[in-house]
């Protein structure tokens, strides 16, 4: 009586190398004093995976393909090393779910799987996978399949699986089996099997041993030295909060009402970050804010703007409707910005010199952001926007950058000193 | 519950905030496949969490969330529509054989890849439709950063007491926008406590045990056989093809998120005495309209508002309120109103208008004009 097994009736075509795979698989894992509950036994869609029911082993019967990536899931969170898990699946699954052997192959995991290579796809009918060999005739290709079938147990060998074995399924198969099933790490055993039902009724006078043959896909085994996956990535750092820089209300603000504005500029030039260093300021002054950035799918070129609301109360709704303030220093902030510059009916516009502002209701004001160089060309905006609306002060900002660890990375002095002579002026 | 001492002023998006509310509520693994908006959470947690592994899709995604779940993890992963469409037959799998996990479900503009860096409300009715068979799980959607964090943990414990999969609903505006906010307002997290199957007969993997939920035991464990079955399957998780208890189970399964659905039942309702219109909004919109609602109020006209947390399966209760208003307003970020038609079907009451919005999000001006009609 078989510890594995419980019962030598299995549900398969009198034939059928499933059932040999099966029966092996249950010898080599008692043969290796293996207790059923040390034994997972993950299997696919298909005819290979209706042993499920026949096991005493853990069973667990996902999708069609998916059994692999199933098991490596497993695997990753196994306590114990002991513990075996042992995929089956078919060749149809093998395709639909490559990219789940490659997967584990190259990370090693510490499973095996038994592809039942029946080179059709069984329980739909007989059709072509690709795994079926050059000239095998299935149900869909009468004649003959015309293309050679992947060698799946190369892939596996080159993605890096410790073991890989192809062997015919014939005979006893469990000391091959066995071999796999105690290497450490990944290992993957390609049976090769004729389906009773559709490989021998297309392909009546073939014999298994010459289809192999004949397809070059021939049994061996490949080895890759390798230790299998242990020590998992992840996390070590406590809260979350902890790299929050905790705001007080050092600073006073006049601002009574919320107010609204948008940067707009090129990646490139410091846009997020200046948004985010006013964000900072602003919340230094007592006041709340919000800051949505937009940019284009691809970070690091076209535009990119920051819409901030600011507000002596909590804000709800962060979206702009009519921005108070809109500041623009470059040719795509200006393009992103157009219609809504245009349809301003009040506010400012803070402009760079080299542009052209639209036809706008709002206060225009034009400067040499870039006088201080391009990098930096944002923030001196936002300083020039601060100074001539006095709703916080600049303190707060200087201080918020210093603070920052930033002033030696931006001009400080240098746009200070230019602000200053643009109020002085103003 | 005990509150954080001193106010805590910082700036911080809503994708801070969930991740450290599921570490704290007890997730312990991520899943990672880059996608635009949810990358920060991403990010966060692979931080934050004990565990992160980096997918090489989203359908492995799925599927080592589900072998990690089987081993008595909760695991967690965020994507947003062309990744979510991938994991639908595994999230079915994951349904099917009762693991807990939670799937953060950021919206950004489509179809297809749509428009990334864009919000969007747009796939609630994907949502209500995704399981086979038209069964429900259960959908949480949080409308601030304090619902973000009370919600996350909460989706964490309801994947565990509920040993199904739970998607957090959220979009990018929430998960991407920086915002100034108080930490000493959040609730201190209960960790979740799990408890397994510990009796001295075989275990029985989906004997429906208190609220119809089955109880838990790990597949690595060495005392009980466990069986888990994605296949239409009995009590004991063998597949059957449609026997009387396979299909009791299938029925299990419809009837387990409905009938605890009073349990994760979560809104919010602000009704004002004598009002005849509600306005009826969720997530990002929610803000639009709690603003929208100030100002309708200030100039006198009376209003509700009704904002739904629990999105799916939809509770009983939120029915109950809008059947006791004249006219329902729903504030949503697509143009079909796809959450009142999940209430109500393609062929809307006269009583209710929809607001809605592609490309930029709803503003309180449009719900106040709709309102003030
Ligand atoms: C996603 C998906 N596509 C298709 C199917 C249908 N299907 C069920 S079994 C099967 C073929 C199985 O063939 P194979 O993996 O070779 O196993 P065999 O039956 O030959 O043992 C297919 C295509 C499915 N279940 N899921
Ligand atoms: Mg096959």
């Amino acid at each position: 009586m078989s510890k594995i097994l419980n019962t030598q009736a299995l549900p398969y075509c009198k034939g059928c190398g499933h059932d040999l795979i099966a029966k092996s698989t249950a010898k080599a894992l008692e043969d290796m004093g293996l207790d059923p509950l040390d034994v997972i036994i993950v299997t696919d869609i298909g005819c290979h995976g209706i042993i499920d029911s026949c096991l005493n082993t853990h069973t667990v019967h996902g999708l069609h393909g998916r059994s692999v990536a199933l098991g490596a899931g497993i695997a990753f969170g196994l306590e114990s090393p002991e513990q075996k898990i042992i995929v089956f699946i078919g060749d149809g699954g093998s395709t639909i779910g490559l990219q789940h052997i490659l997967e584990a192959a190259r990370l090693n995991l510490d499973m095996t799987v038994v592809v039942h290579n029946n080179m059709l796809y069984g329980m739909t009918g007989g059709q072509t996978s690709g795994l079926t060999p050059c000239g095998f005739r299935t149900s869909t290709s009468v004649s003959g399949n015309p293309w050679d079938g992947y060698d799946l147990c190369a892939l596996a060998h080159k993605s890096g699986a410790a073991y890989t074995g192809r062997i015919a399924g014939i005979g006893d198969i469990s000391s091959s089996l066995g071999e796999a099933f105690a290497v450490k790490g990944f290992s993957l055993v390609e049976v090769i099997e004729i389906c009773p039902g559709y490989g021998v009724k297309f392909n009546p006078k073939r014999k298994l041993s010459e289809i192999i043959e004949s397809s070059g896909k021939l049994p061996g085994k490949w080895e890759n030295l390798r230790d299998p996956f242990g020590e998992v990535q992840g996390s070590k750092s406590g809260s979350l909060f902890d790299d929050l820089d905790i705001l007080g209300s050092d600073f006073k603000s006049s601002l009574e009402k919320p107010f609204s504005l948008i940067i707009s500029g090129s990646a490139g030039e410091g846009v997020q970050l200046a948004a985010a260093l006013l964000s900072s300021a602003v919340v230094r002054s007592g006041l709340n804010v919000t800051q949505k950035g937009s940019y284009p799918v691809t970070v690091g070129v076209g535009f990119s703007a920051a819409e901030l609301i600011i507000s002596p109360d909590p804000i709800g709704y962060h979206g702009l409707d009519n921005p108070d303030v809109i500041v623009v220093t470059s040719v795509e902030g200006l393009a992103h910005c157009r219609s809504r510059i245009e349809k301003m009916t009040g506010g400012m516009l803070f402009i760079d010199s080299s542009l052209q502002s639209p036809q706008t209701g709002a206060d225009v004001r034009s400067y040499d952001f870039r006088s201080v160089g391009a990098r930096a060309a944002c923030l001196y905006a936002i300083f020039i926007f601060i100074n001539s609306t006095g709703y916080i002060s600049g303190e707060s900002l200087y201080r918020t950058i210093s603070d920052g660890g930033l002033a030696d990375k931006i001009p400080v002095d240098k746009i200070r000193e230019l602000t200053d002579q643009w109020s002085n002026r103003g | 519950m005990q509150r954080m001492t001193d106010r805590k002023n910082v700036i911080i998006d809503g994708s801070r905030i969930v991740i450290e509310a599921m570490a704290r509520a007890g997730a312990d693994s991520f899943i990672g496949y880059p996608i635009t908006p949810a990358n920060l959470l991403y990010q966060y947690a692979a931080q934050r969490l004990p565990l992160m592994l980096p997918a090489p899709d989203e359908i492995t995604t799925l599927q080592w969330m589900s072998g990690l779940s089987a081993c008595g993890r909760i695991p967690v992963t965020a994507t947003s529509f062309p990744g979510f469409a991938l994991m639908i037959e595994s999230i079915n799998m994951a349904f099917m054989m009762e693991l807990p996990m939670v799937i953060i479900l950021v919206q950004r503009l489509g179809p297809a890849t749509g428009t990334a860096t864009c919000g969007a409300q747009g796939d609630i009715a994907l949502l209500k439709g995704m399981i086979s068979g038209g069964h429900q799980l259960p959908v949480l959607c949080p409308y601030d950063f304090n619902d973000c964090w009370n919600l996350s943990a909460r989706a964490v414990s309801l994947s565990a007491q509920l040993r199904t999969p739970v998607v957090f609903l959220t979009s990018k505006e929430e998960m991407m926008t920086r915002k100034s906010f108080d930490l000493s307002t959040l609730d201190d997290i209960e960790p979740l406590k799990r408890s397994y199957y510990s009796g001295d007969k075989p275990y029985t993997p989906y004997k429906p045990g208190e609220n119809l939920v089955p109880e838990f035991l790990p597949v690595t464990n060495d005392r009980w056989q466990v069986r888990l079955n994605a296949s239409t399957h009995n009590p004991e998780g063998i597949l059957q093809h449609s026997s009387k208890e396979a299909l009791a189970n299938t029925r299990r399964l419809e009837e387990k998120s409905l009938r605890n659905l009073p349990d994760y039942t979560i809104c919010d309702l602000n009704e004002q005495k004598g009002a005849e219109i509600l306005i009826v909004s969720y997530g990002v919109t929610a803000a639009a309209a709690r603003d929208a609602v100030a100002v309708i109020r200030e100039s006198g006209k009376k209003i509700s508002m009704l904002i739904p947390k629990t999105i799916l399966p939809v509770p009983d209760i939120c029915y109950k309120i809008i059947d006791s208003y004249k006219r329902v307003i729903f504030a949503e970020e697509n143009i079909n109103g796809q959450y009142a038609k999940v209430m109500f079907g393609e062929r809307l009451p006269g009583s209710i208008r929809i607001v809605g919005e592609i490309g930029t999000m709803v503003s309180k001006e449009q719900i106040r004009m709709e309102a003030t009609r």
